[in-house]
């Protein structure tokens, strides 16, 4: 097994006990906005669109692809991070904070 | 800058990156933190964006730059002019993009590889099986999961002979031919029959799942859009992709997991999609017993006259649009003196915390919001249980009746409360198809008619009390 895959595999067993205990941390009432937020989150697969359009070398066929995942990666993030924000703007403790 | 700064500047921006992803989700925890955790999202992505440039120079960046703008320019609007009611559909979507965005990175890289003259095999093979598989597989299930929201395909379960097992078949050869092509460099048309079938396999998926069922589908997709990122960092051998994908996906597992208690159902019925089954076959007996309907003028009085109310939403007051009359009758009753609180269940409406987000949308205050163990106990106490537009959740059959298809699922115990009044278009059952012997109790008043306008007569009502 190469160093690198012996590092990543660290990082998932570890990432993953975090993320659980995280998550279950966040009451029920802003499971709405957990699931927006963390779904902007996953849209950083766009660090994997660039690097592919973005290094030399790649067939065509790559580049596009890897275009078409930019857009689509952009779309979720900006998409998931504004409504997670405007789903919270409107939680409020006490009556009329409008 | 020279190559050595670049790298170490790249380095340092994966690292503060993966730190704001997991600050984001530990802020989300509580309302007050919780805008500061999506500014740590939003930073983290940023920093993982920008460092991701740096590294790999000037190659491509105006088509970069272009597709990111057009990016931008369709989120935008999708975020601010989506209604909240369709939050869930909006969620389903965004879990499509962000699969497909992983997909097509896998795939990307398959042709990258195998233009190069050093085909994938082994480990990295195996990462882009994975995320192939599920991002496509997500991609094709959450249009379908778009679909039935948007009621733009039927959201009864589609069921028909075979299903399991062809469904069983599908997922075996897809399994087989990913097989092959992490042992050794398969045939060129292996690769994209593979990705057919992943997708083929996302729509024969969601055909059998029910309206009632989607929260669990869309928590389940989210996992699943988190674990095709985490593979697509495996394959990239990029760690903060694998942090950002991780967290996602356990996320997106435990919400799932708390909605298939919430509904008494066995994890594994849901991973493989065979639930909704025991829903189909359960068929309406809609018995002619005698209910008891009022107007609102009664109900009006009956509130009048409460000093303590509980109110129980459901689907049904997201799809009439209800919860702003539902404020205006909050705040009036709050002003007479009546307590008044909501009950929330785990799986009221279409995604884990959609009337928690509806409420709040109406200015409701969400410490009048419980959960449902925090507040079961308090029903008995209370002199009127208002329960709008849920239906299953609130079925005694479930704490009884062993036949019943959803007997052993937690519930609230509105039959406890002194008086319980249900608004409710007809008799019609619920999505799971089961009579409500609720509808049926002595100290129940039945309420027909469109919850929003039924509860905007009792707004009317109430000062002549």
């Amino acid at each position: 097994m190469s160093t690198e895959i012996e590092v990543s595999l660290y990082v998932l067993v570890l990432a993953v006990p975090l993320g659980l205990e995280l998550v279950r941390r966040v009451s029920p009432l802003l499971h709405t906005p957990l699931m927006s937020l963390t779904n902007a989150i996953s849209a950083i697969s766009v660090v994997g669109a660039i690097l592919v359009v973005g290094t030399k070398g790649s067939p065509k066929l790559s580049e596009v692809l890897g275009i078409i995942a930019v857009a689509f990666a952009t779309i979720n993030i900006v998409a998931g991070f504004l409504i997670t924000d405007r789903m919270l703007k409107m939680f409020k403790k006490k009556e009329g904070g409008k | 800058m020279t190559p050595g700064v670049t790298q170490a500047f790249w380095q340092i921006a994966y690292i503060v990156a993966a730190l704001c992803v997991v600050l984001a989700i530990k802020w989300l925890s509580s309302p007050v933190t919780a805008r500061r955790g999506v500014f740590a999202g939003e930073l983290g992505m940023l920093l993982a964006v920008i460092g991701t440039l740096l590294r790999v120079g000037a190659v491509n960046l105006q088509w970069i730059f272009i597709a990111m703008v057009v990016g931008a320019a369709v989120g935008a609007p999708l975020a601010y002019l989506m209604p909240m009611t369709s939050v869930p559909q909006l969620t389903a979507l965004s879990h499509a993009f962000g699969a497909l965005a992983a997909a097509l990175v896998g795939t990307a890289e398959f042709y990258k590889d195998l233009a190069e003259g050093h085909p994938t095999v082994g480990f990295k093979m195996f990462a882009i099986v994975v995320e192939s598989l599920l991002g496509y597989l997500t991609v094709t299930a959450s249009v379908m999961a778009f679909g039935k929201l948007q009621e733009l395909i039927p959201t009864r379960p589609m069921t028909y002979k075979g299903q399991n097992v062809i469904n069983l078949t599908l997922f075996v050869i897809a399994a087989t031919l990913g097989i092959w092509m992490i042992v050794t460099p398969a045939p060129v048309w292996v690769f994209p029959s593979f990705i057919a079938l992943s997708a083929l396999f996302g729509i024969l998926l969601i055909l059998p799942i029910g309206g009632g069922d989607m929260p669990t589908v869309i928590a389940l997709l989210n996992s699943y859009a988190g674990a095709a990122c985490a593979a697509m960092g495996f394959a990239l051998e990029n760690y903060v992709l694998i942090i950002a994908g991780a967290v996602n996906a356990a996320s997106g597992f435990i919400l799932s997991v708390i909605m298939c208690n919430a509904m008494n159902r066995s994890f594994t019925n849901v991973l493989f999609g065979a639930f909704g089954q025991a829903q189909a076959g359960a068929t309406a007996q809609v018995a002619a017993r005698p209910v008891r309907s009022a107007t609102p003028e009664d109900a009006a009085s009956i509130l009048a006259g409460a000093r303590r109310v509980i109110v129980v939403p459901g689907y049904g007051m997201a799809v009439a649009q209800a919860q702003h009359k539902l404020r205006e009758l909050t705040d009036m009753l709050t002003k007479r003196g009546v307590q008044v609180d909501f009950a929330i269940h785990p799986v009221a409406g279409r995604m884990p915390g959609h009337m928690n987000v509806l409420l709040a949308e109406a200015d409701i205050p969400y410490d009048r919001m419980h959960e449902m163990e925090d507040i079961n106990q308090d029903f008995a106490e209370a002199d009127v249980a208002l329960v709008i537009g849920a239906n299953d959740v609130v079925n005694p059959a479930a704490r009884h009746d062993k036949t019943s298809p959803i007997y052993g699922m937690p519930i609230l115990d509105v039959d406890k409360a002194h008086t319980v009044m249900v608004i409710k278009r007809s008799m019609n059952p619920g999505f799971a198809g089961i009579d409500n012997e609720l509808y049926y109790m002595d100290r129940t008043l039945m309420l027909f008619g469109d919850a929003k306008s039924f509860v905007g007569e009792i707004v009317k009502e109430l000062p002549k009390n």
